[in-house]
């Protein structure tokens, strides 16, 4: 049920969809529905995607697969790889190669892969429309 | 006789973390420890860099008049500190709060345990002879490699002299190169009378010292849910451990400090800096963070259980830093019209006379702040109305010359290149040497009986 949605990049009209719960596969991005921390290990980013009730986990689980935030960060990191963490709700994600070479080396204003953990909040996913319109009340 | 609490509190997330915390940590409530971090990965390097300059030097500084703010109170109380402030220098860190202690008057009344035994640069060479290739963990690369640009190695020891030094009478225990979590892990284990082999505890410590590791920012501080609705952070709580003997515990703050407690907070700090979570390795052990349960046990308070672990590995992680480069970043700031426009054009003019001038870089670096430098293309098309983007170059080079060229060749493009530009008050760039890390492993044993901990009296 997910597939049709596929290959949508945060272009703006998928943007204004996700507001609009009569569409039969509204897309949300995950700042709705989860919240996450980042850092960082010499040139990985780590990402810690929580979800903000318990009851949205299976969707980060069922949705943010590591094809899916591979192909969100695509041309920023060389690899992704996902751990679940049922437990506290949360996967975590690992951005290999993100941070130009990291720590003292990195030339970039994130050189610690501090607000990577935003940048996976702006990746939309399909959700159904009853959970749409829940998020929207 | 073993506690039934024991209060562990966070002072320092790192060096040049707010220096009131460790004084309110103390004053604002009853504590048993004071736990302080002041180790980055490079952080060893600089100290390492400003010992040969001065022997006396090459630990982290702040520490010393911080006691002297601190001493009077700890003494009174009956608390006690774990700091890995000593960085490659801690004989000279321990020397100075002794100094300290006795110029206060507490003469008799401070002992500092004293933990050395981590700095490998000495015997670097040799072990490489031995066949320690110690390589790049990330690269594979062996060090000899870099070897002659090496400027500090030290291993990761972890909590056994810390409870070795609090058995031995220590009030104060200064290391070098102790992992953040065995700062935490120590007291814990010391009070509780622990075996050092009981894995779960050892697993409910580490998670403990992961949680308080980083200061405020498991109580508050850079926490992303609900932002807005966290309060009180002029006055930050920094967090407090309370550790039960069934190796369960409680994170907390003092009552009457800002920030907050939750579920939240703490989940948002488990999960910063995780690799796999179902083995968090360290020197004691390897913790399983699939494992933790977290309860919201009253207001700013999280109770934390269910956690299993299990032994250590033979080896333990080396932190290794070497001279890397030199590198430079320069900043403009473009106004309203079309300034990311603007801003995007400066770039290609001056890319374009680095170029004319031969110079070589191993990395040029071009982010637009204000419209896509944290985010890059996901910050979508850049908007014409934005009032202003800053244009931020960065080098990198082996050689400082082209570095050194490039700093000149900012200020420039105010009268040669687009216009409405400002935000050059700063003056030129400065170099910076790149120091780099290198995370490498190492067989225990050629470590753990060169660690010595010794009990030095005010």
């Amino acid at each position: 049920m997910a597939r049709n949605a596929r290959n949508k990049g945060p272009k703006k009209g998928s943007a204004k969809r996700s507001r609009l719960p009569a569409a039969p596969h509204p897309r949300l991005q995950l700042r709705w529905i989860a919240h996450a921390r980042s850092g960082d290990k010499g040139d990985t980013a780590n990402v810690g995607l929580i979800a903000l009730k318990p009851e949205y986990y299976p969707i980060l689980h069922r949705e943010v697969t590591v094809a899916r935030v591979a192909r969100h960060f695509k041309g920023m990191v060389s690899g992704v790889e996902r751990f679940e963490l049922p437990n506290l709700n949360a996967l975590n994600f690992l951005l290999h190669g993100a941070l130009d070479g990291g720590g003292t080396i990195s030339l970039k204003t994130d050189a610690q892969g501090k607000v990577y953990s935003t940048a996976l909040l702006r990746m939309e996913i399909p959700i159904s429309p009853a959970l749409a319109r829940g998020l929207l009340r | 006789m073993s506690r039934r609490v024991v209060r562990v509190a966070a002072g320092q997330g790192f060096w040049g973390d707010w220096l009131e915390a460790p004084v309110r940590q103390v004053r604002g409530g009853p504590i048993d420890y004071l736990m302080m971090d002041y180790l980055a990965e490079v952080t060893m390097s600089i100290m390492q860099k400003q010992k040969s300059r001065d022997p006396k030097a090459g630990y982290a500084r702040d520490f010393v008049p911080l006691m002297e703010r601190i001493l009077p109170d700890i003494v009174e109380k009956g608390i006690k500190v774990t700091s890995n402030a000593g960085g490659v220098n801690p004989r000279g860190c321990a020397e100075a709060v002794l100094e300290t202690a006795r110029r206060l008057g507490l003469a008799g009344k401070v002992k500092v345990g004293l933990v050395s035994g981590d700095d490998l640069l000495g015997r670097l060479d040799q072990l490489i002879a031995g066949g320690h290739s110690l390589s790049n963990m990330e690269t594979g690369r062996p060090l000899s490699d870099v070897r002659d640009r090496v400027l500090s190695a030290n291993a990761y020891l972890g909590m056994a002299p810390i409870v070795e030094a609090l058995r031995g009478g220590a009030h104060v225990v200064i290391t070098g190169r102790v992992t953040d979590t065995g700062l935490t892990l120590g007291p814990i284990f010391y009070e509780f009378g622990w075996p050092s082999d009981d894995w779960d505890k050892v697993a409910a410590g580490t998670v403990a010292g992961h949680i308080i590791e980083c200061g405020a920012q498991c109580s508050g501080g850079n926490l992303l849910k609900d932002w807005r609705k966290v309060k009180g952070l002029a006055n930050p709580g920094f967090p407090i451990v309370e550790a039960l003997p069934d190796g369960t515990f409680v994170v907390t703050k003092h009552p009457g400090t800002g920030g907050v407690v939750s579920v939240a907070s703490v989940t948002e700090q488990l999960v910063y800096e995780m690799g796999d979570p179902r083995s968090y390795i360290t020197p004691d052990g390897v913790a399983d963070f699939t494992t933790i349960h977290l309860k919201q046990a009253g207001r700013d308070r999280v109770r934390v259980g269910g956690i299993q672990g299990g032994p250590p590995t033979p080896l333990l992680k080396v932190s290794i830093a070497y001279f890397y480069g030199y590198k430079a970043v320069g900043t403009l700031v473009y106004s309203w019209p079309d300034a990311y426009d603007k801003a995007r054009a400066a770039d290609r003019i001056l890319r374009e006379r680095l170029a004319d001038l031969g110079l070589e870089f191993e990395q040029i670096l071009t982010e637009f702040v204000g419209a896509s430098a944290t985010h890059g293309r996901l910050s979508g098309p850049p908007n014409s109305e934005a009032p202003e983007v800053q244009l931020r170059v960065g080098v990198r080079a082996s050689e400082r010359a082209p570095v050194e060229r490039f700093t000149r060749e900012i200020a420039p493009l105010v009268l040669t290149g687009p216009p409405s530009v400002t935000g050059f008050a700063g003056g030129r760039p400065a170099v910076e040497e790149v120091v780099a890390y290198w995370p490498a492993l190492i067989d225990r044993r050629q470590v753990e009986p060169h660690v010595r901990v010794e009990i030095l009296t005010a």
